[in-house]
């Protein structure tokens, strides 16, 4: 029979969405909605003592102003992670729907609904509110230090949200060791932001005593329990909608503005409310990336082995817990398995100050632990005169390790086997020699990173997914999960996977791209890059009962031997002789309209997973480096993975090179910033921010190492984050060899390269003349 | 949405300039790339417009009876770059257009609300200032012609007078003869982005191959678009050489003041102003069909 999957299959949903004909939530919102604008707070941290809304409501068009003194007082989570029954593993409550006690400059202090946008703009503006300033802190190290202003002191005496500490063997006595090389760093990542092209939006309307919020998110079911706690309403009184989405990258898989656009329905009699956040909003009052601090001291042998290391990890959490500590600890534990050692010791500190609250972001703690990571070693290899890439052969994982906690395997020589592949892609040897002694004002340089990644949440979280099919008159089947499409294309391997497991052709699958919390089967959502390896078990194993029963009917219909029944290509077949019996279409036309034995065939199923599966890769960056401009242009990236088999090779491929485009903004340019004096976001906005464009793009080049997962029913595993991991530290280690410069901040911009060439008298060196 | 109070069209400019006289407070608006996002930002809401996008007769580039370049107000970016009078007559003028934005931006946005937006990081404006441009504005009492250095008053404010709209921005014969010039746009990426800096050369040599005349302008290196004298006079009569290049361009520090901000520091834009004069410098030369000593 033929397969679907492993090969590139069309979108689809991709002549829809380029024709416009994909219908998003702001194309699906009734014209006549209300529309809910938010005010925010413009200091950094204090107490609302007062919120004037005479103004505001005089304006034509206001129908109602609320505000921080009108909000329920149920604190409540906005994690997108399942819910932990266990309280000890629950995410922290720490928020409002509104919030008198500010935290960050762009808190949400009141809401102006009107009937237009114009209306309640102009009303927002005319809402005065009064504060009671508090000192602020925006450093991840400050806010720890004895003194700073605390940030939730209803929650903890301190800002520490959380610290963790690893250990492994003896550090402090194997330090000790005679003839050991020390090398230290400090490796800062940058505050940055999604930037999907949808912004979030949802609306909300109420009928028949329940709410209906239609979101843009990555996570209806989570969405659906989070509202229900944030209102205090059983969850069951909540439906949530889900329809094509504009991207997430793990902005949206969190509670955002739905429980408020809840909540404010029932504040106008149920009338439809919507909420769309400007970009601006989107920077400051969704979420960010973590910016993540780390130091690492590695104490290392004259042959390269590692006798002892350490690792301290500052994660800036910014104004609520959201994420928390999930991130940091998910980077620190990639430390002690990436480059085994004896002798490790680690302690993450996960701390609020008054940022803009950090959540999921592609990656989850993983490219700041690569960045700081992967800088370091490269330092490392530089210290012992060693090639980089030579060097991690020696250090890096080997086949076979397995981790005590999530109990992976590193079932093949990934590591070893995607350097291969980059090495000889790159031309690593040549240009690693060519690149080796240059003079002058324009260099090149070619560097290198690993990534460490592992797919899905189990051992720590819940891993379920569940599936249900549904056999049409004409043989063709509906397919449904609780896992979402968020533009990364699972809707297409779905297809591909269900098609195979029944045993009909790819065309013959209708895949259900709307999550409905109604009619969906409870699923979790997109995030963890689970979508595949998570999804394929529920869709094999449903798509297998469907067959089953299918193959049930048609013995019935044909009195033939049933282990002597297939269906194949969406064709009865008896497999003794190969004879096609009847088409599906004729089979399930009269199961539906039999007058003898009427029956509706479908299969529902759950798949509870626990397992998790590694998935790694690496980046190499070739670079052309200005120096008197303080200018990098990137000429070439490639990025390797080992996802196991690849269900849709094009669309793996796609997926790779935005990952790519995410992490050069990652390294070169992306970075929001903050008014020192006030906490105030300075560049939110994409004129200020530095998202970089397809023009400050090579091309993007990716590479596969098809090594199946033997977990997993289709050999797969993750990629939807992998790629976003390891390309900015390979940018970074390519500047290394272009300039002797180490820089061991991200972004690298021009400021940045500007003041580390004046520091290492790379502009002297080049004098003034003869170098244009 | 925009907060939009009331939309005047004008058909021609007699009628704009009627609009002008009529309602003065309202805004004038081209293309609408700056002025639209103003109104979005707040800035401008509630505010009354007079589009004067639909006067055909100020598009396009021409040549007047005294073959000074004569560029129509609504001139779209694209269209500049493409324009064969400019090609042939200010190259450098569109290729200082073709970096601002992205495509879709420099089909709607005109020249003449590039410089009446008034802001010193506009493409345009440089290489305006160093080829000498006229401005020229139609009002109540007719038409009115200044350098464009007289133009910018401040940051954010041109001289355009109640009743005026900008009608044509001219590059006079003397000004574009037998001159060749570069533009470096120094931005964070390499499209959809602003200025950190905008440097924009030009030289005309004598026979005998020494430089008889150098302009050098700045985007970004003060409050509005501004030339830099001292380096001006440093190349004059001289011949070309990469000392003369250096001199040139570390002269441009006594007459150029870049602001200090969370964009760019003071230091760095000093910085990229000499490496970048240094560049158009030479690369003008070239263009020049001059030689380096």
């Amino acid at each position: 029979m033929s397969k679907s999957v492993g090969q590139s299959k069309l979108r689809v949903d991709a002549f829809d969405k380029v024709t416009g004909r994909a219908q998003y939530t702001d194309d699906l919102c009734d014209a006549r909605a209300l529309v809910a604008k938010v005010v925010h707070s413009t200091i950094a941290h204090g107490m609302v003592t007062a919120v004037e809304t005479e103004a505001a409501l005089a304006v034509p068009g206001v129908v109602k102003v609320l505000t921080c003194f009108d909000v329920p007082n149920y604190p409540f989570p906005t994690a997108g992670h399942p819910w932990s029954t266990d309280p000890a593993h629950q995410d922290i409550a720490d928020r409002l729907l509104l919030n008198r006690h500010v935290r960050y400059y762009g808190d949400d202090v009141a809401v102006v609904i009107a009937q237009d946008e114009v209306a309640a703009v102009r009303a927002a503006r005319l809402v005065k509110v009064t504060y009671e300033e508090y000192p602020f802190v925006l450093d991840v190290q400050e806010a720890m230090k004895p003194g700073a202003p605390v940030i939730h002191g209803e929650l903890r005496e301190n800002n520490i949200l959380a610290h963790t500490q690893l250990h492994r063997g003896d550090y402090e006595a194997a330090r000790q060791e005679p003839g050991l090389i020390k090398v230290e760093g400090w490796y800062d990542t940058p505050t940055v932001q999604h930037c999907h092209i949808e912004n979030h939006i949802c609306y909300a309307s109420m009928q028949g005593g329940r709410i209906t919020v239609v979101t843009s998110t990555q996570i209806p079911h989570i969405i659906r329990r989070v509202c229900g706690q944030a209102l205090g309403i059983p969850w069951g009184q909540l439906r949530i909608v889900k329809p094509y989405i504009g991207g997430g990258f793990g902005n949206k898989q969190d509670a955002l503005y739905e429980p408020l656009c809840a909540w404010l329905t029932t504040q106008v009699g149920g009338r439809t409310v919507k909420l769309d956040c400007t970009r601006e909003e989107t920077f400051v009052s969704n979420r960010v990336r973590h910016a993540i601090r780390t130091h690492i001291i590695s104490y290392v042998r004259p042959d390269g082995s590692f006798a002892a290391r350490r690792i301290e990890c500052f994660s800036n959490q910014g104004a609520y817990a959201s994420h928390g500590h999930s991130i940091a600890a998910k980077g620190m534990g990639a430390f002690p398995q990436i480059y085994p050692c004896d002798n490790v010791e680690g302690d993450a500190y996960t701390v609020y100050t008054n940022r803009p609250t950090a959540g999921a972001m592609r990656g989850y703690g993983i490219p700041q632990a690569m960045w700081a990571g992967e800088c370091h070693i490269d330092d490392v290899a530089r210290a012992l005169g060693r090639d980089p890439v030579e060097y991690r052969r020696q250090v890096v994982m080997p086949q076979g390790y397995t981790d005590a906690f999530s109990k992976n395997v590193n079932y093949y020589d990934t590591f070893r086997q995607v350097m291969d592949k980059g090495v000889e892609a790159i031309g690593w040897a040549e240009k690693r020699a060519a690149y080796a002694h240059q003079t002058g004002p324009v260099r090149r340089g070619i560097g290198m990173a690993l990534f460490w990644y592992n797919t899905a949440v189990w051992p720590i979280s819940l891993e379920t997914s569940s599936c249900r099919m549904v056999l049409n008159q004409d043989g063709s089947v509906q397919v449904q999960t609780g896992e979402t499409e968020i533009g990364q294309g699972c809707d297409t391997a779905y297809s591909q996977m269900a098609a195979d497991a029944i045993g009909v052709p790819f065309e013959q699958v209708h895949i259900v791209s709307t999550q409905d919390t109604d009619i969906t089967p409870f699923g979790t959502g997109a995030y963890a890059s689970r979508q595949t390896y998570i999804g394929g078990f529920s869709i094999q194993q449903t798509g297998r009962l469907l067959r089953e029963r299918i193959l049930d009917y048609a013995q019935e219909l044909t009195r033939q031997t049933r282990a002597n029944l297939d269906l194949v290509d969406g064709r009865i077949v008896r497999t003794s002789d190969g004879q096609v019996l009847m088409s599906l279409g004729e089979l399930a036309t009269e199961a539906l309209y039999s007058l003898t034995h009427s029956v509706h065939l479908t299969a529902e199923s759950t798949y509870q997973i626990k397992n998790n599966a590694y998935s790694f890769g690496c980046s190499f960056a070739e670079v052309e480096v200005d120096i008197p401009m303080c200018k990098v242009r990137l000429l070439d990236l490639v990025n390797v993975h080992d996802c196991g088999s690849l269900i849709n090779p094009a669309l793996a491929e796609a997926q790779v090179h935005g990952g790519m485009s995410m992490a050069i903004g990652y390294g070169l340019s992306e970075e929001l910033k903050f008014d020192p004096k006030t906490g105030r976001p300075l560049n939110n906005n994409l004129l200020d921010y530095k998202l970089s464009t397809t023009m400050d793009h090579p091309h993007l080049r990716a590479y596969f190492v098809e090594n199946p997962e033997p977990t997993s029913p289709y050999g797969t595993k993750a990629l939807g984050e992998p790629p976003a991991c390891s390309p900015a530290p390979a940018i970074r280690n390519a500047i290394l060899q272009a300039t002797g410069v180490a820089l061991d901040e991200a972004p690298m911009t021009p400021h940045l390269l500007f003041r580390a060439f004046r520091s290492a008298g790379l502009f002297d060196e080049e004098g003034g003349a003869g170098h244009v | 949405m925009y907060d939009i109070k009331a939309l005047y069209e004008a058909g021609s400019v007699a009628e704009a300039v009627r609009l002008r006289v009529e309602h003065p407070e309202a805004q004038i608006i081209a293309g609408g790339s700056d002025v639209l996002v103003q109104i979005r930002e707040g800035r401008r809401a509630g505010v009354e417009l007079i589009s004067i996008y639909g006067i055909d007769a100020l598009r396009g580039v021409t040549l007047d009876e005294a073959e000074n370049l004569r560029i129509g107000s609504l001139t779209s970016f694209s269209h500049i770059t493409r324009d064969p009078l400019i090609q042939r007559h200010c190259p450098v003028l569109g290729e200082a257009v073709d970096q601002v934005g992205g495509p879709q931006i420099r089909n709607i946005g005109t020249i003449g609300g590039n410089t009446c937006n008034g802001v010193t990081s506009a493409d345009s404006a440089s290489t305006l200032f160093a080829w000498d441009a006229v401005i020229e504005l139609t009002g109540p009492e007719g038409v009115r012609r200044l350098p464009i250095a007289d133009f910018y008053l401040r940051a954010g404010k041109v001289d355009v007078r109640p009743g005026e709209i900008q009608t044509a921005i001219l590059i006079p014969r003397e000004s574009y003869e037998n001159c060749y010039g570069h533009y470096i746009k120094y931005a964070m990426r390499s499209a959809m982005d602003i200025a950190t800096l905008g440097c924009s050369v030009n030289v005309r040599l004598s026979p005998d191959g020494t430089i008889a005349r150098a302009r050098i302008a700045y985007g970004v290196a003060g409050p509005v678009p501004l030339r830099a004298a001292t380096a001006e006079a440093v190349a004059r009569g001289q011949i070309p050489s990469r000392a003369l290049a250096d001199r040139f361009a570390r002269a441009v520090l006594e007459d150029i003041h870049p602001r200090d901000s969370w964009r760019a520091a003071k230091d760095f834009r000093e910085h990229i102003a000499v490496e970048t004069a240094r560049r158009a410098f030479c690369e003008s030369v070239r263009r020049a069909g001059g030689e380096l000593a």
